[in-house]
């Protein structure tokens, strides 16, 4: 129970247990990941076999291609980014546009958008995904079948990945973006209006400037969302597979510990966007 | 009056702006390409680029056993799976919310969340490293000498269970947090002082109280699961028979995008049938749920 209200001794040492053993739980797969990368074994199991760089700078001489030698990774590293980087630039582009239209426009068929725009989060990814394959293909058939125009950005491949994605990160673009623009105080806007600032001189200097945590943290959510997405992206890969599908297809052969190399890398650099939001939160929150 | 005229006009485009992003977002990747999908099931191809308009493909779902029996078992098991994930999460959000004090309960927080900003390929690489015939914890059962030769841990059906409720505890824990933070202790310090139990005070306030955290929690994880891919195929292997996957051996592997496009359907309308429910249940409305997640 609480800590005002008397607690029987066993019951304090088997909560302090279970969160023990809840964390250990949690922790145990990615400190397995990480631990493998620098085992000095061709394949990411124990025993352990002493300690290497192999998996990380090894090249073919070495007969262990390492992390920074490995090309297709590095490749499909590179895909993945450059999709993030279109996925996050729209999704912010059009959040900010709906949060401005949900929260100072009026105008009919507003519950109804407000509902539609939730609707791709509970839209399971791969039907998303399926949804949008078929219906770009309809309309590349179409385009092909009536006026000879080849759409090739309309089969599968990063175009398509790209719209698949953010189909649903804009969603989470929307409502992060709105939740802040919720809480702005109008009368700052009026102060500078009256002041005889213009409409774009007060959206540029007042209500973007407070929307930037909200923007950078949406921005960074939506980046990583992109990055780590599997589900929607594996409908509508082409030839160029991100690094989530090259690694899913790598894992079903049982591959080296290079993945374990790579792997560890993306723990990194979601930890230090997860800590960087937090911290950031925490600043806004004391505000 | 040209002033109020071009003040209306100026106000029209800039409706008309702030409106065109999210209708071509809305119009042109969810609500045609569902409307197509749905197209897509109700017909059958009777020629080579001839088609008519059919149940085939739902008669298929319904009179092949393996499709109705995968689509029943991948039900079953995310709603195991959802129940599993509300038990291991609720006394971690409890130590949260009410028993961790300060900077410690914050500390916790942040450090039950980390995992999850990790890519779902990461986690179940570290899940296939740990449980497999010659992965760590079979090695370590044998030398611990409680089986005599490494056992395959992976390919089971708890296999997939325990990494479907691995995957989902964020969000169960996240919104059972913030229902039991709004809780007032004075309740249950009253109801101990009035002689409740453990038990009675469960059930008779912490857990009407935190219904609307436990619903969201339970329609978000029950949705992702329903949806996984990732992990069922990798950690179950050939035995997963989940769902999802055979609409990617439709639509992908054997090119039936009919059939798919059914599949798809049903999938979509058992997800949202269950949120509904849940919706129906709790007496929430969905932007309420959706915002708390």
């Amino acid at each position: 129970m609480i800590p005002t209200l008397p607690r029987p001794g066993w019951l304090r040492v088997g909560t302090a247990l279970y969160v023990g053993a809840f964390l250990i739980f949690l922790f145990l797969p990615l400190v397995t990941v990480a631990v493998f990368a620098f085992n000095n074994a061709p394949y990411p199991a124990p025993p352990w076999h002493g300690f290497t760089l192999d998996w990380f700078l090894g090249d073919e001489a070495t007969g262990r291609v390492g992390l920074f030698h490995d090309s297709d990774l590095l490749a499909s590293v590179g895909t993945s980014s450059v999709v993030a980087c279109w996925v996050t630039a729209l999704a912010v582009t059009v959040g900010t546009a709906n949060a401005f239209l949900m929260e100072r426009a009026q105008f009919p068929g507003k519950g109804v958008l407000s509902l539609l725009m939730l609707t791709p989060l509970v839209i399971p990814g791969v039907i998303l995904g399926i949804s949008i394959l078929a219906f770009a293909s309809r309309i590349a058939d179409f385009l092909s079948d009536a006026l000879g125009l080849e759409a090739d950005f309309l089969r599968p491949g990063l175009p398509l990945v790209v719209l698949g994605q953010f189909s649903f990160i804009a969603a989470i673009a929307t409502l992060t973006i709105s939740a802040r623009l919720k809480r702005f105080d109008r009368t700052l806007e009026e102060a500078a209006l009256n002041l005889g600032a213009s409409r774009a001189a007060v959206l540029w200097t007042i209500t973007l400037p407070y929307l930037r945590p909200a923007l950078i943290g949406s921005a960074a959510i939506a980046f990583l969302m992109s990055f780590e997405n599997f589900n929607t992206t594996l409908m509508l890969v082409g030839s160029d597979a991100p690094l989530t599908i090259m690694m899913y297809g790598r894992m079903r052969e049982g591959a080296t510990p290079v993945l374990n190399a790579v792997s560890l890398f993306l723990m990194l650099a979601s930890a230090a966007i997860a800590l960087t939001l937090v911290r950031r939160g925490r600043r806004a929150g004391n505000d | 009056m040209p002033e109020l005229a071009r003040a209306v006009w100026s106000r029209r485009l800039l409706l008309t702006l702030l409106l065109a992003p999210a209708l071509l977002w809305l119009l042109l990747l969810i609500v045609l390409p569902h409307l197509d999908l749905a197209l897509l099931s109700f017909r059958q191809r009777v020629a080579p680029r001839q088609f008519v308009p059919s149940l085939a493909q739902y008669r298929t779902f319904f009179t092949e056993p393996l499709y109705w029996h995968v689509f029943l078992r991948t039900a079953l098991m995310s709603a195991g799976a959802t129940a599993l994930t509300l038990l291991v999460a609720f006394p971690i959000a409890w130590t949260i919310a009410k028993l961790a004090r300060g900077r410690m309960s914050a500390l916790l927080f942040v450090v039950c969340l980390i995992p999850f900003w990790v890519s779902e390929t990461v986690r179940t690489l570290g899940w296939m490293i740990l449980l497999r015939e010659s992965g760590v914890l079979p090695q370590l059962l044998v030398h611990l000498g409680i089986t005599a030769q490494p056992v395959e841990l992976l390919y089971h059906d708890a296999t997939i269970l325990v990494g479907l409720v691995y995957t989902s505890l964020l969000f169960m824990v996240v919104p059972l947090v913030g229902s039991l933070e709004s809780l007032d202790n004075a309740l249950i310090e009253a109801a101990y002082d009035l002689g409740a139990k453990g038990g009675a005070i469960l059930r008779e306030i912490v857990i009407p109280h935190a219904a609307p955290g436990i619903t969201a929690g339970c329609i978000v994880v029950f949705m992702l699961t329903l949806g996984n891919y990732l992990t069922p195929t990798l950690l179950g292997g050939k035995n997963s028979l989940w769902f999802t996957e055979q609409i990617y051996n439709q639509f992908i592997t054997r090119f039936n995008w009919e059939q798919g496009a059914a599949f798809g359907f049903l999938l979509l309308a058992l997800s949202t049938a269950m949120v509904w429910f849940g919706l129906k249940v709790s007496g929430q409305r969905f932007s309420d749920v959706m915002r708390r997640a």
